[in-house]
């Protein structure tokens, strides 16, 4: 085996769940991995949860620079890192992060990149993985021609799990070159959100909302069981959502373990953004709306009606247990 | 100031995928191609960046076989000022894609860089950063608002974060700006502008007249393959209360998601 490398992300001294995603398939093929984090300050944490899902070795890349994500300092601190070391593979989450670094670090290497995979396999040196394209309209299998091979999984996708392996840390300073391109300030959202692409649950609401307000029927189901609310391109387009909330293909693609979908007809680019849910719920006044032959289950109903009855139902529940 | 805009022509988002028999393509016969959604936004704020700025000119530039001229003469007919095509044959992968755009950028001296966060067909979103390395050029992505200072030296830009939050960039120029949805409304082309674009001379260049002609792709593409279709499900019965009694009852005994 070559040498393999994850980039593991972490926040605020906590490690994002998809490291520790690709981490756990990587150990179930039996990939002896170096997990990388860059960060700054208290990381026993995140190091600790590392060796525990089976990296074998876990580098920390440590500067103040990195105390909080920087497109460049990323970059240059695991290029910087990695370039002496002959990787054969770099892994990273396909986090807005990895999504933004990624591209940057496979060019450095002057390589090629498969981005937002679903499923990767081993074979000796080499490895080929698997990608959604067109939204999920159908998937494809990538080869590296070129070392090392760089490519980033979808959250959500795989299981974590523990293994009982040891692994070693160490500490290295890192080069985090120049920064051209930083982010001055940060405006949290004044409603508190779960991100669609990490939720488990997410709750969609389409045109037949009617008004940015009526959102709220959907905001307050959703806050019963920490879901993330999200909408069709109809209703992103109608102004009632805004466009960080679209699912589909001009919007952000799902794959959570519960979909909600309320009011949605289910337009091919829109099924195309969540098709991959482990459970569809369709609510939708239209007996006949395509959505009904992707739900698991349907509910052929006004949603006005419905969806506070489900939240009624949920809360029930919650206090419940 | 040299504002250029990256663009690529995509199938149309309701196109119906199928896969060629040698599975390693989609059958792209009968496509209705359109410029990329992403890299209209893309045109359109390299068109608003150089009114703002009341100077300088609007390339755009794409890399493909014959057909995608009709991406560039669509930019030419919303406004851009000149056009280039890259004139590849075949399917190149991300890699070689950005080395020519990142080549294409150089001839130009692009001083602002505009492109779409990601294509809407292979998803890769990856060609806004590997241009931007590849020119040693700061980058920023998923973009909805672009500000350029009055000295043109640098430019605040509002980037879309996770959970709603809003991270405000500050970016020396020249750079790479990876625009979302929301940034602006694209325009449509003008009658004069239609009329304009089909006389307008398009630079036409080969990956060999970049520099590029011993590269080659760095990832092989097999085995496309539909998703497995859903099986459509149940559809419940009874009143309202009933139904999501029952729906909330199946999705913890029996599917187990709550």
């Amino acid at each position: 085996m070559g040498n393999v490398f994850l980039i593991a992300e972490q926040k605020d001294g906590n490690i994002k769940r998809v490291s520790l995603e690709i981490l756990s398939e990587l150990s179930r093929q039996g990939v002896a991995t170096t997990a990388i984090v860059p960060g700054f300050g208290d990381l026993t944490k995140v190091t600790e949860s590392l060796v525990k899902h089976g990296a074998a070795k876990v580098v920390v890349l440590e500067h103040e620079a990195l105390n909080n994500y920087n497109t460049e300092a990323y970059t240059n601190a695991v290029f910087n890192h990695l370039s002496s070391q002959s990787p054969s593979v770099v892994v990273t989450g396909a986090t807005s992060h990895g999504k933004d670094f990624l591209p940057r670090l496979a060019a450095k290497f002057k390589t090629g990149i498969a981005a937002d995979c679903t499923s990767f396999q081993f074979s000796g040196d080499k490895v080929k993985v698997q990608r959604p394209i067109y939204a999920g309209k159908c998937t494809k299998m990538v080869e590296f021609t070129g070392a090392p091979a760089v490519f980033s999984v979808r959250p959500n996708v795989l299981p974590t799990q523990e293994s009982n392996k040891s692994g070693t840390v160490e500490k290295v300073a890192a080069d985090p070159g120049t920064v051209k391109a930083k982010v001055i300030s940060t405006v949290a959202s004044q409603v508190k959100k779960v991100e669609l692409t990490e939720a488990d649950i997410i709750i969609s609401g389409g045109r037949s909302l009617k008004s940015a307000e009526n959102f709220k029927i959907l905001a307050d189901c959703a806050a019963t069981v920490g879901a993330a609310v999200g909408a069709s391109r109809a209703a992103v387009d109608a102004g009632y959502a805004p466009h960080d909330m679209q699912v589909g293909q001009t919007g952000k693609t799902v794959s959570p373990k519960l979909y909600i979908a309320c009011g949605i007809s289910g337009a091919i680019q829109h099924l195309a953004g969540m098709r991959t849910s482990k459970v569809i719920v369709a609510i939708n006044k239209d007996p006949e709306a395509p959505i009904f032959q992707k739900a698991d289950y349907g509910i052929v109903g006004d949603l006005f009606e419905v969806v506070p009855l489900l939240t009624e139902e949920l809360k029930k529940l919650k206090s419940q247990s | 100031m040299n504002i250029i805009a990256l663009i690529k022509q995509v199938p149309d988002t309701e196109t119906k995928v199928r896969i060629t028999s040698d599975k390693k393509n989609i059958e792209t016969n009968d496509i209705k191609w359109v410029i990329n959604p992403y890299d209209e936004f893309a045109i359109e704020e390299a068109l608003k960046t150089k009114e703002k700025l009341k100077e300088g000119s609007v390339t755009v530039v794409t890399v493909g076989p014959d057909r995608t001229v009709e991406a560039l003469r669509t930019a030419v007919a919303m406004g851009a000022d000149n056009a280039v095509h890259v004139k590849a044959e075949g399917a190149l992968d991300t890699y070689l894609v950005s080395r020519a755009l990142a080549e294409v950028c150089k001839k130009e001296n692009g001083q602002i860089i505009f492109t779409g966060k990601q294509a809407i067909d292979d998803d890769q979103a990856a060609t806004f950063g590997y241009v931007a390395e590849l020119l040693n050029y700061p980058s920023a992505t998923v973009i909805v608002k672009c500000d350029i200072s009055a000295d043109k030296t640098k430019a605040t830009l509002e980037q879309e974060g996770d959970s709603g939050a809003k991270n405000i960039i500050e970016t020396s120029l020249p750079a790479v700006i990876g625009v979302n949805k929301g940034i602006n409304t694209p325009r449509y082309a003008s009658l004069p502008g239609i009329m304009k674009a089909k006389k307008k001379e398009i630079k036409t260049y080969s990956l060999v007249d970049l520099g590029l002609g011993s590269e080659s792709c760095k990832t092989v593409d097999s085995d496309y393959q539909l998703p497995p279709e859903r099986a459509a499900g149940k559809k419940l019965t009874g009143d309202a209360a009933t139904q999501v009694k029952e729906l909330v009852r199946l999705l913890r005994e029996e599917s187990k998601v709550i």
